[in-house]
């Protein structure tokens, strides 16, 4: 670990945008800034370490953004670089974005996540927390902790359990939103409403689910979808938009099968 | 240092029930008082944290009818770290009729962990391991099936039986996603307050009682106190001490370091685990350590060339000249003996010149032969999104070039002291998951982490809470007492002092080289100089930090730069108590490998006559330094009987 050196030679070049926004009601603006020497190695959040690093010295502020595990599965970070969430490389968070993919000389923009649910904090840290307001009205079996019947008592086809699991590996980053030109949630409302409903644990709640979660959606000011897939164009996860599709279908049956009022459910 | 130990200290009774060890939880949960369910709405738990402990616990106690509040430092709970758990979950299921059963579990984790864990503890980890996988399961945790629709098992990280249940790569984001949907479904029925964005400060203790505690709200820099009637904490380990490590950079120690300044004890602080498949540090520009998982290894083979310097290209290099150094030392266990061991001789290897890579600081972890065997299909589909991740990284595809590993820093088995109930030396707090000293001794087993987070957090504190509650008079306590009052102005000064150094440093710069000294004096090999060396060099750190660090802009603000030196000044202490701690534990003992303790062959040689025992550390202050006095829990073993570990 330690002992470590830059087997680079020269590195790269760079001259960055960066959007700067003092908090929520400041007005935002690009701010531009020359790097110098960046290992090919790094990643990209490395390399937004050193512009840091830079800025400090400086005794300039530096620019916020979310992080934390740096290995692509909690859905901290996201910007938008060069016009892409998670910038060029497909199914990559941030994170896992290398400075390999760069070249010497060149300008990168780098923007926060944009959508009307996603307001900014500051500079590129967006507050998500819409995505948890719609997981707390359904996203869930409502199950106690205690003595569930045992694990294997309710065998679930490979096939589904597989298709479940391809939903449920959503990171919950918000890339889906950022990407689509209607801010719409529904790649992520349609992975929750797949991973549970494909179980037969989450079976029971579907129509109830799917209704809950489309009306906390809607009023927290995401979109509909326009089926332009931008969204799993952008997904780390690559998430199909299959999941989309049985989101409607799911709520058209939900819609028609169930009494107007959505209950509250969980309860 | 001198050190005068309190053994047998009154200040550490840790409440395990007698008996027979299959019936103790069970006693011990009848002896338990109760709140009766009408009565659980009057009480107001206070949870820190939503990793797997916290979330778990945090949504049980709320279904109970407890009022729960609940800090989350991240944007939303989803994101703690337990998500980044790769490998799996232990269960004593027995699914395959491979002869695994609680007994066994419970064995190969006290035995795995060196004999430095409290035998009722991990006997009760394992009764409550199937649950937990009933629990996880009921909740919609897409575990890995077979054709029948039946739950499939690996065998992981040395164990002799497929006990381990797994979600692709990724189970811990599987099981926290459930702990998570358990959480927000509370929080939609309004029976959890959820506060994203705080992180705690600092522990606010009434009248010898945890009664709450001070944290800043991240986005504004507003100081908020909440107060309780109890206070959990789950706030996860400390191995980012040594900057490098796999763990997320918001881990921190800053709660569990601050409720040991306010009077809890801090137990087996040096037991730190180093991963032995790790991506190695390819510059100075390395934010953190990658992870590989531990699975890799039932197909991988280490090897290192046989002489020193050795600078071929690996296919340049004939099996002639090649060392698989773990088969030849361990032919029984061979690439599959635990990490501590795994870890210690791949350091051994580069510590003789005989490290690969442009650093010299790996070793190589070779998939050439399983591929010649099985096909490269199959090892795709068994580990193709970790080849992946690794060429990600890297820009080497370990299909064609063997993959570079090297230990690094990945788990803490030492924290908060707490006994049986999770209570730490503090009334009304209790400490939960990673954060405390738990059921691991001195050694984690794979797949065992998910298992304690979710076993304290599910089934244990539920039925223990009720012992503080019901059990103490709790005179009503609201942010207005003069203690918040108190806390809040020490918290506020820190901060301003903070903001005052006015310094050339940036915290993660002197982080970074905390880090390094912690890494090479209190990592895989300690040695009584190197500890006092080390000693040295984190005071002489701490001072710098102190008069050189540097933090811009003001607290009242989203500000990063000032959120990082609060954790780092933090670990700039808690640092010196590791290194007492190594210092002190004069024994080889799993993660901890002292070198004047070793046997022949090399392996960690304990002391059982002289350190059978749990070190616990009670903070004091002494003209302004920090002291310790040592506090000792003696360890008894009636079941397993201690023997040498032995892999060979």
């Amino acid at each position: 670990m330690s002992g470590g050196h830059d087997h680079h030679s020269g590195g790269l070049n760079l001259t960055l945008h960066v959007w700067r926004q003092k908090d929520a009601q400041a007005e935002g603006r690009f701010e531009t800034y020359a790097l110098q020497g960046i290992s090919e190695h790094c990643s990209f959040l490395e390399m937004l370490d050193q512009l840091n690093e830079q800025l400090l010295r400086e005794g300039r502020d530096p620019v916020a953004f979310d992080h934390d595990c740096r290995e692509g599965i909690c859905g901290s970070c996201g910007v938008v670089i060069n016009g892409q969430a998670h910038g060029p490389d497909r199914e990559t968070a941030t994170c896992q974005l290398h400075m390999r993919r760069f070249h010497d000389g060149d300008t990168i923009y780098v923007e926060p996540f944009r959508a009307k649910a996603f307001p900014i904090q500051r500079d590129l840290v967006v507050d998500r927390s819409a995505f948890d307001r719609i997981v707390s009205k359904g996203g869930f079996v409502s199950v106690n902790t205690g003595a569930p019947q045992d694990a294997n008592g309710l065998p679930v086809p490979k096939e589904n359990a597989d298709l479940a699991m391809d939903a449920a590996s959503c990171i919950g980053c918000g890339a889906c939103v950022a990407a689509c030109p209607n801010a719409a949630a529904m790649l992520f409302v349609g992975a929750k409403i797949s991973h549970l409903g494909l179980l037969p644990q989450g079976a029971p709640e579907r129509r109830r689910r799917v209704l809950a979660m489309v009306e906390q959606m809607d009023r927290d000011g995401f979109g509909n979808c326009g089926n332009i897939y931008e969204c799993e164009a952008a997904c780390p996860k690559s998430i199909s938009v299959e999941n989309i599709a049985r989101l409607n279908r799911e709520y058209i049956v939900a819609s028609a099968c169930e009494r107007p009022a959505v209950e509250r459910i969980g309860d | 240092m001198s050190t005068t130990a309190i053994q047998g200290s009154p200040k550490l009774v840790s409440k395990c029930p007698s008996g027979p060890m299959s019936e103790r939880w069970d006693k011990h949960r009848f002896d338990l008082k109760l709140v009766n369910p009408a009565n659980r709405r009057k009480y107001h738990v206070l949870v820190v944290g939503t990793g797997l402990a916290g979330a778990s616990a945090a949504a049980s106690l709320a279904e109970m009818g407890y009022r729960v509040t609940v800090l989350c430092i991240h944007d939303s709970p989803r994101r703690a770290h337990s998500i980044a758990a790769q490998g799996g979950i232990n269960a004593a299921k027995n699914y395959p009729n491979d002869g695994d059963s609680i007994r066994r579990l419970f064995y190969d984790t006290v035995k795995g962990g060196d004999y430095r864990a409290r035998e009722a503890n991990v006997y009760r980890l394992a009764q409550v391991s199937n649950s937990i996988i009933d629990q996880c399961v009921a909740q919609g945790v897409p575990f890995a099936r077979d054709y029948g629709g039946l739950l499939d098992n690996r065998s992981f990280g040395g164990a002799q039986v497929a006990r381990t249940f797994y979600a692709r790569g990724q189970t811990g984001q599987q099981l926290l996603i459930g702990a998570y949907h358990a959480l927000m479904r509370q929080v939609g029925l309004g029976k959890v307050a959820l506060f994203p964005r705080r992180e705690m400060l600092d522990l606010v203790v009434v009248d010898g009682v945890a009664r709450g505690v001070v944290a800043r709200e991240l986005t504004g820099g507003a100081i908020e106190s909440y107060a309780a009637d109890a206070v959990l904490l789950c706030t996860g380990g400390y191995g980012n001490v040594f900057f490098l490590s796999t763990n997320a950079k918001f881990s921190n120690a800053t709660a569990i370091w601050r409720a040991h300044k306010r009077g809890a004890l801090f137990g087996n602080p040096c037991f730190t685990q180093i991963h032995p498949t790790c991506i190695p540090v390819s510059g100075s520009y390395q934010s953190k350590l990658t992870l590989m998982s531990e699975s890799l290894r039932n197909d991988g083979r280490v090897w290192v060339p046989k002489s020193k310097g050795d600078r071929r290209s690996p296919d340049q290099i004939p099996e002639a000249d090649r060392d698989y150094y773990l088969e030849r030392l361990y032919p029984s266990f061979g690439n599959l003996v635990p990490r501590d061991i795994a870890s210690r001789r791949a350091k051994e290897m580069v510590d003789e010149g005989r490290g690969v890579g442009e650093t010299a600081m790996a070793v190589y972890l070779d998939f050439r032969d399983a591929i010649q065997r099985d096909g490269a299909p199959k090892i795709r589909e068994k580990y193709g999104n970790l080849f992946q991740m690794y060429e990600r990284i890297t820009a080497d595809d370990p299909y064609h070039v063997p993959m570079r590993i090297y230990p690094a820093v990945h788990y803490t088995m030492g924290g908060l002291w707490v006994d049986y109930n999770l209570e730490s030396t503090i009334p009304g707090l209790f400490v939960l998951g990673e954060a405390n000293f738990s059921d691991h001794g001195a050694n984690r087993l794979g797949a065992s982490a998910l298992m304690q987070g979710l076993a304290d957090g599910y089934f244990v504190i539920p039925a223990t809470i009720a012992s503080h509650l019901a059990g103490r008079k709790l005179p009503k306590v609201t942010t207005d007492h003069a203690q918040f009052k108190q806390v809040e102005g020490e918290v506020q000064a820190r901060l301003r002092r903070l903001l005052a150094i006015d310094g050339r440093r940036s915290a993660d710069d002197l982080h970074r080289d905390l880090g390094l000294a912690m890494w090479e004096h209190c990592g895989m090999g300690r040695s009584d100089a190197g500890l006092s060396k080390g000693l040295a060099k984190i005071r002489a750190l701490r001072s710098e930090f102190w008069e050189n660090l540097r933090v811009l802009g003001q607290g009242e603000e989203l500000n990063r730069e000032l959120e990082k030196a609060g954790r780092v000044a933090d670990f700039m202490e808690l640092a010196e108590l590791m290194v007492l701690d190594a210092q002190y534990r004069k024994e080889s003992c799993g993660g901890h490998f002292r070198v004047e303790y070793q046997t022949e062959e090399g392996e960690a040689l304990r002391d059982d006559a002289n350190f059978c025992h749990v070190a616990a550390w009670e903070h004091t202050e002494e003209g302004g330094a920090m002291r310790w006095n040592l506090h000792q829990e003696p360890l008894s073993f009636e079941e397993v009987k201690l023997t040498q570990r032995s892999y060979k």
